[in-house]
């Protein structure tokens, strides 16, 4: 893989904590993410991953510590100012506009980036009528790039799981994001849809040098195709680097893969 | 009568004019005749992209100088390997510009197939579609030396390719910009020194037996066989066709291209193969081509909504299409339709066949082929019924693609009606179809002894088992070898049976055994998406094709379909004594990876005899059920087994009527 993260980090995360009532959700993870490159953070259920996630993307606020976007505090901002900022994220449990059309389920990943006025858009004329033809062109690029042309027109709810999967990273993809966040976006999927998930993510990073970190339960799909592995247990960060550093690490194997046998 | 006409064809195909006897001359002239007019068109982003004749010649140049600065010289073959783009096209018109041969490549074929043409077409060049092609061909470069550039169209996933040789086609065209400005008249010198008799591509047949081989056609072939059927059909620059269809197949190799060329039709692109049908019905191609397993996706999809509609809805469709059938069956047959049903056909025209013709995608269609193999009888009577003008064609890829075609009104179920201008046809003593014409091929690349095999004294053997009849309209009855009796001696043609059995929306593939047998046996492949959302409407919950196909209610289902075509059988004296008795579900879909069958879709019964010997073995016996194990082969080359327990069934057997 030839993939170059320039290696600054576009994302700190000091010594976050989180607590909800007795349970520690997080207890003083500390975690970068560099520019340009696939993160994943593992672990195993109720490690704390998706709370992780959570907080990055403003939905939590930490209990202590900070987070930093490109060297500026932000650990007090609401997630639509996230999202301003340039994140974009998909759900565990798909969020998609169940009856909308994959086409309008993409356009509202452009929702951030429309200007204009009320009068405007009602007339459906002038700089209204510029803008979403604009945007409209944008988001046909991200069909075509995560070939979704054939269910353009359907309703989303009506698609199977592994597509609405596809459909739901494409809006996130049109918000142009600086940093793509992805829970579990592999979850449930057969093999087939696996793999063309797998090859779509890389195609990302790739060709938009999209920041991506990822939450992902199937070990070998992370060790394939991120740069960095960190991986959470009961909370605390137990390990961080290269795949294949991760996986020889005797904690991870304790702690995620169960004790190693010989 | 018809002879003096054939000798005129024959002897205005011999003199081509040289200032139009290759495609290169012929798009010059195109741009000279109609620069502005739309040429080819590709939905991108989810918009039709136009492109002029002008624009066609313009961006073939480009290539062309391009692999010209590549350092390709004339006789070079380059390899052709992707879904119908616009930028292939202008490949292969690039290719024969500089007086080399495009060879197109299946765009699924396995890595291995794939390096066999490459390498017995020593193509130095290749002109792909994306990454996907790209991996492949790089495999395959590793271990063909000869193949020195692979030129991509998509650069998706390629940026970090570095492997050596390895260039993306923007940048080809822009060593051609440059290359133009160094060698100013290169181009046009180049397509001058093309002539008639150049061979201008070479199409590998996939063929049901043995290696591939390289039909190699020239422009004469192509421009005269091409010239001969725009003429007969009376096609006009106006027309629309919808490329959809493999590349590497003479078929779209002669509507798309060298009849596009040759009266400067449009061709259209879809934007992807998953979307072709919704592309079909935006264009609305009024000219159009397809084997009849298509025809029968296009229904079977429109069976499933008219199936998932509500009942008035759908006893109102299913009502009038049984009066479209009755109509068109007597007229087929020549026979007087009712009032009755002249009153019913017209309201039928209003409320229900106009509709869903457009709903096909056929609302513009003057003239529909439909050839490649036979086609089951129910279907052709559908489309007819329906009003789209559906016409059997007849021929090969070693004549050029045309051979016999059904002229308006003699249209019938039972033939492919008379030959071509300037094609002769006879049957030979063992009853094979033989044919000479200005189409027939060049030979075999590099197998003189296939050649000589094929064409003996100008006439070609067809492989096909025909008669002609007191019309002069030919028929076929099957694939030569496949003919054959029952043990009793009664007469069993197998795709026969095959393509009644398919017409049924819930069978999509079929094998009948019989040779030497004491009765006709079928082992048979469900539609998945026909009989999923019949076993959804069901709330039938199945796990897999597997699982799906071997549900007894699956079974159920199945059986009376087959005891809908034995009963069928019963109107056709020679063939009633070979009904379908038992029958099986396969396990699998048979696919052209596992070289079940052809990339065209036709089975390759010696084949699975060999592979499937036990559950033949198992269909004559008593057993009601069978364990197979059997080995497939995935797109990227890996093998894997699968094992399964397969039901046998008996069929319904109809005795046959007065005279049985």
């Amino acid at each position: 893989m030839s993939r170059m993260p320039d290696g600054k980090p576009l994302l700190e995360v000091e010594g976050i904590s989180v607590r909800f009532g007795a349970v520690h959700a997080l207890s003083q993870v500390s975690l970068d993410v560099r520019r340009g490159e696939v993160l994943a953070i593992i672990g195993p259920n109720g490690a704390g991953k998706t709370t992780l996630l959570n907080v990055i993307s403003g939905f939590y606020h930490p209990h202590e510590g900070r987070i930093l976007f490109e060297g500026r505090d932000r650990t007090r901002l609401r997630a639509p100012d996230v999202a301003a900022l340039g994140f974009a994220r998909t759900f565990q449990n798909v969020a998609l506009f169940r009856g909308m059309t994959v086409l309008d389920n993409v356009m509202t990943g452009r929702l951030l980036r429309m200007r204009g006025s009320f009068l405007w858009e009602a007339l459906y004329w002038g700089p209204a009528r510029r803008q979403e033809l604009e945007h409209r062109a944008f988001v046909e690029r991200i069909i075509d790039f995560l070939e979704i042309q054939a269910i353009r027109k359907t309703v989303a709810g009506r698609l199977p799981y592994g597509l609405q999967k596809r459909v739901e990273l494409a809006r996130a993809l049109a918000a142009e994001p600086t940093l793509l966040l992805l829970d579990e976006p592999m979850a449930g999927m057969n093999v087939e849809e696996k793999e063309d998930m797998c090859r779509f993510i890389l195609n990302v990073n790739d060709e938009f040098g999209t920041t991506i970190a990822l939450i992902e339960h199937d070990m070998s799909v992370v060790m394939d195709i991120s740069d960095r592995v960190a991986v959470l247990d009961y909370g605390r960060k137990i390990a961080e680097g290269p795949p294949d550093v991760v996986r020889n690490d005797p904690a991870v194997i304790h702690a995620y893969l169960g004790v190693a046998h010989e | 009568m018809g002879h003096p006409a054939r000798a005129d064809a024959a002897n205005r195909g011999a003199g081509l004019e040289s200032a139009r006897d290759t495609f290169p001359k012929l798009v010059l002239r195109n741009v000279e005749r109609f620069p502005h007019k739309v040429a080819i068109r590709e939905k991108d982003y989810g918009i039709w992209q136009s492109y002029t004749w002008r624009q066609y010649l313009e961006q073939s140049k480009l290539i062309a100088l391009g692999l010209a600065a590549l350092g390709f010289k004339r006789g070079d073959k380059t390899a052709i390997v992707g879904d119908n783009r616009p930028q292939l096209y202008w490949a292969m018109l690039a290719t024969q510009a500089l007086g080399g041969v495009p060879v197109p490549l299946y765009q699924d074929s396995i890595e291995k197939e794939m390096e066999f043409i490459v390498d017995h077409a020593e193509a130095r060049f290749a002109v792909v579609e994306d990454q996907e092609q790209v991996d492949k061909l790089l495999q395959v470069k590793a271990r063909c030396p000869r193949l020195e550039h692979i030129v991509y169209d998509d650069p998706r996933g390629l940026r970090h390719y570095k492997d050596a040789g390895l260039i993306s086609l923007a940048a080809v065209q822009e060593l051609g910009r440059r290359f133009d400005q160094e060698h100013p008249g290169y181009f046009e010198q180049e397509v001058a020194k093309g002539t008639a008799d150049d061979v201008a591509i070479i199409c590998y047949t996939s063929g049901t037996t043995g290696q591939p081989k390289g039909t190699m056609l020239s422009n004469r072939n192509l421009i005269v066989t091409g010239r001969n059927a725009v003429e007969y059909e009376g096609l006009r620059p106006t027309d629309e066709v919808v490329a959809y269809l493999p590349m590497a197949w003479i078929g779209d190799h002669m509507f798309s291209f060298a009849q596009s060329i040759l009266t400067g039709f449009t061709t259209n692109c879809p934007e992807s193969t998953t979307t072709v049908l919704q592309d079909l019905r935006e264009i609305g191609p009024t000219y159009f081509f397809a084997p009849p397993g298509i025809y029968q996706r296009i229904l079977t999809t429109a069976m499933i909504r008219i199936d998932d509609s509500a009942g008035p809805k759908r006893r109102l469709v299913r009502f009038f299409l049984d009066v479209a059938r009755r109509v068109e069956r007597s007229r087929l047959t020549g026979k007087p339709v009712s009032p009755g049903d002249r009153l019913l056909h017209a309201l039928g025209r209003v409320l229900v066949y106009g509709p869903l013709r457009d709903n096909l995608g056929m609302s513009q269609v003057r003239l529909a082929y439909t050839a490649g193999e036979a086609i089951g009888p129910e279907l052709f009577e559908f489309y007819r019924a329906l009003g789209v003008n559906m016409k059997q064609l007849y021929g090969m890829t070693e004549s050029s693609a045309l051979i016999c075609i059904q002229r308006d009104g003699e249209v019938r179920l039972d033939t492919v009606g008379t030959p071509l201008t300037g094609v002769e046809v006879r049957i030979g003593e063992s009853g094979e179809v033989l044919y000479r014409s200005p189409g027939v091929f060049v030979g075999y690349y590099k197998n003189p002894d296939a050649t000589r095999e094929t064409i003996e004294d100008g006439w070609v053997h067809s492989g096909d088992a025909g008669i002609i009849d007191k019309d002069g309209h030919l028929r076929i009855i099957d694939r030569a070898r496949d003919v054959g009796h029952l043990a009793d001696g009664t007469l069993f043609a197998p795709k026969y049976l095959e393509n009644k059995l398919k017409f049924s929306p819930y069978i999509r593939e079929a094998v009948c055994v019989g040779q030497n047998r004491p009765f006709v046996a079928a082992l048979l492949n469900i539609d998945v998406t026909a009989v999923g959302s019949w076993a959804e409407r069901r709330g039938l919950a199945y796990t897999s094709y597997t699982d799906l196909s071997q549900k007894p209610e699956v079974y159920e289902l199945v059986r009376e379909e087959i005891a809908r075509m034995n009963r069928s059988l019963l109107e056709e004296p020679q063939l009633r004594g070979a009904q379908i008795r038992r029958f099986l579900m396969l396990h699998k879909e048979l696919d052209p990876d596992d070289q079940e069958i052809t990339r065209t879709r036709k089975v390759r019964r010696g084949f699975i005899a060999q592979k499937y010997a036990a559950l033949l073995e198992a269909l004559y016996s008593d057993q009601d059920h069978v364990s197979v194990e059997a080995k497939v082969t995935y797109e990227d080359g890996r093998i894997a087994t699968v094992r399964a327990d397969l039901r046998i069934r008996e069929a319904e057997v109809f005795a046959g009527g007065a005279t049985a």
